[in-house]
């Protein structure tokens, strides 16, 4: 995958300590930008990208040819209003489109695999943080994400608690649950139970457990989605047959459906860095980061919070992000909470859901109106 | 903008800390953000009012008082709103509790079942009464614990909770509702305005 050419990066020259204890230095951050900074420096949004996204939040994607993953919210005259902020995205480290992951090469010009250091969403937000002196922002309009994303601005804004005047995590929750965990590991499971995964060495063997990979998707992808939204998408609907063919080739639509997101994703997702993005979700706790006291992440922080859940996300369920506002109005924040109906799971937050744009846009337009 | 509101409006001070609880389209809290200073934050059950204060630059947490209110520290705001809402609760006690608990004040509003109109309706029309105030049929209504100004009054000075300010309304007209002219009151007022503590 030759994707150099369409990437800018940020060469982070300070040593960041590691959550496992490693130092890394002298590391590439993968961003992306949209909209101008204004002179005063005060319309900046940092968006945190899911677990399979990356810094192309808008746009074509240069590397992909398809439409950024968050072009429905962000863009000019959209929820994020690219003629009004500048947003910046950069690709987490451990991930596959620029930033420091386990597909570069480490000191001695060996490709890490993994041997690349087990990464925490507190390392990524950390390594993120520079992205801050590099555009000369001193504080940040907004920070938002959706799922993976959520947790990092979490994290952010619990390590950088006077680094953003509005904070809206999306979909996501404070702590990954034992069925977050139990999916995780199922995708994790399938790659390296891949003959071609080769112990993560495969682009040495220049072999590539795309097998492994494309399961992983096809598993998670599911959960992405409603039981009523598939249904309702797809039911016991046929592919390209007039009837079953007492066969295992995809008899349903929605088992070639499966098939089409797992092939597809290959093509664009190293399957180490699905393996250490995943662990880093895992570990996710932020409570536990502050004793079990949730409350006590934030509470240095004067920041106006907005948070979105969805009706029928059953991976970050509304509980879970209300237990974050709960957590919030205990210690008496500023804090706003909407949960959107919509019947398509998840990945609600990804797509046209008119209430969750419309709350987003007049969230951030009024909140800048108060600046 | 209703004259309930400016009522309540006028019943607190500046710069305050106040939750509005079924803050519904946000127009009594954007008034008092605006014309009092108030940092004020809004509990809503309804979807589309959420929205509808979102729109207006508002915090506001959709939730619902029987649930949501305990998330909220003792004595976390100045004042707790609650307007034409106790009587459409499951639990209309456990409620009021909650509001003193979280508020330092209270201001609790409520349609008055003994105002003369709503006596006469059901004394000679014999169907249940259908006022400005109370403007649903039986079948669909919200209000599940009607009461009159003079239950409230009795209930809260039962629960040992003391009564600032009892204001009856009639139209634009507003008066002081005390002891002595409670059954006056509680005849010809359709709304009444209580200010308690706990």
């Amino acid at each position: 995958m030759n994707i150099e050419k369409n990437i800018k990066t940020l060469v982070v020259k300070k040593p960041l300590k590691l959550d496992c204890g490693k130092t890394i230095e002298n590391f590439p951050i993968a961003y992306e930008t949209y909209g101008s900074l204004n002179s005063k420096k005060d319309n900046a949004i940092l968006v945190f990208h899911a677990l399979t996204g990356d810094q192309f939040v808008t746009g074509i994607n240069p590397v992909t040819n398809k439409d950024g993953w968050w072009s429905y919210a962000v863009g000019p005259d959209k929820a994020i209003n690219t003629n009004k902020y500048f947003v910046i995205c950069s690709n987490v480290i451990g991930g596959c489109m620029g930033s420091y992951g386990p597909s570069h090469k480490d000191p001695d010009q060996k490709i890490f695999g993994t041997n690349f250091p087990v990464i925490t969403i507190n390392d990524m937000v950390n390594a993120q943080y520079n992205l801050l002196d590099h555009f000369g922002i001193d504080k940040l309009f907004s920070i938002t994400g959706g799922s993976m994303g959520g947790m990092q601005v979490l994290q952010f804004i619990s390590n950088f608690p006077d680094k953003s005047k509005t904070v809206i995590p999306i979909a996501t929750t404070s702590s990954h649950s034992a069925q977050n965990i139990a999916f995780n590991e199922l995708g994790r499971q399938a790659i390296t139970a891949d003959s071609n995964w080769k112990d993560g060495n495969y682009a040495l063997n220049e072999t590539n457990p795309g097998k492994g990979l494309a399961v992983a998707r096809m598993a998670a992808h599911i959960t992405y989605l409603s039981k009523k939204g598939l249904q309702e998408k797809f039911g016991r609907k046929l592919q390209e047959r007039e009837d079953l063919k007492f066969g295992f080739d995809a008899d349903f639509q929605i088992e070639s459906y499966l098939r089409y997101q797992g092939s597809v994703f290959v093509d664009r997702f190293d399957a180490n860095s699905y393996l250490y993005i995943t662990r880093a979700m895992d570990y996710f706790d932020l409570a536990k980061q502050f004793k079990g006291n949730l409350s006590d992440a934030f509470i240095n922080t004067k920041a106006k919070f907005f948070i979105i859940s969805f009706t029928s996300d059953w991976l970050y369920p509304t509980q879970e992000n209300k237990d974050i506002v709960i957590a919030l109005n205990s210690i008496g924040a500023d804090v706003g909470f909407v949960e959107i109906k919509s019947d398509k799971g998840h990945d609600s937050f990804l797509l046209d859901v008119p209430d969750f744009l419309s709350a987003l846009k007049n969230f951030l337009d009024k909140s800048y109106e108060e600046n | 903008m209703k004259n309930e509101f400016q009522v309540i409006a006028d019943l607190i001070e500046k710069d305050k800390k106040v939750l509005d609880v079924g803050c519904a389209d946000g127009t009594l809290m954007k008034f008092l953000k605006d014309n009092k200073n108030i940092n004020i934050r809004g509990l809503e059950i309804s979807k589309k009012k959420v929205q509808e204060c979102i729109a207006k630059g508002l915090t506001v947490i959709e939730g619902n008082a029987e649930k949501d209110l305990k998330q909220f520290p003792d004595k976390s705001f100045d004042y707790v709103v609650l307007s034409q809402t106790l009587q459409a609760f499951l639990n209309p006690e456990l409620v009021l509790d909650e509001l003193l608990r979280v508020g330092k004040k209270a201001i609790v509003t409520i349609p008055n079942f003994a105002y003369w109109k709503v006596r006469f309706h059901l004394l000679f029309k014999g169907t249940m009464p259908i006022t400005k105030t109370l403007p649903d049929e039986w079948y669909n209504t919200p209000n599940l614990h009607m009461c009159t100004i003079k239950d409230f009054f009795h209930f809260v000075k039962s629960k040992d909770i003391k009564i600032f300010k009892s204001l009856a309304l009639n139209n634009l007209n507003t008066s002081i509702i005390n002891e002595s002219n409670l059954g006056i009151k509680n005849l010809f007022a359709d709304l009444g305005i209580f200010l308690i503590e706990k």
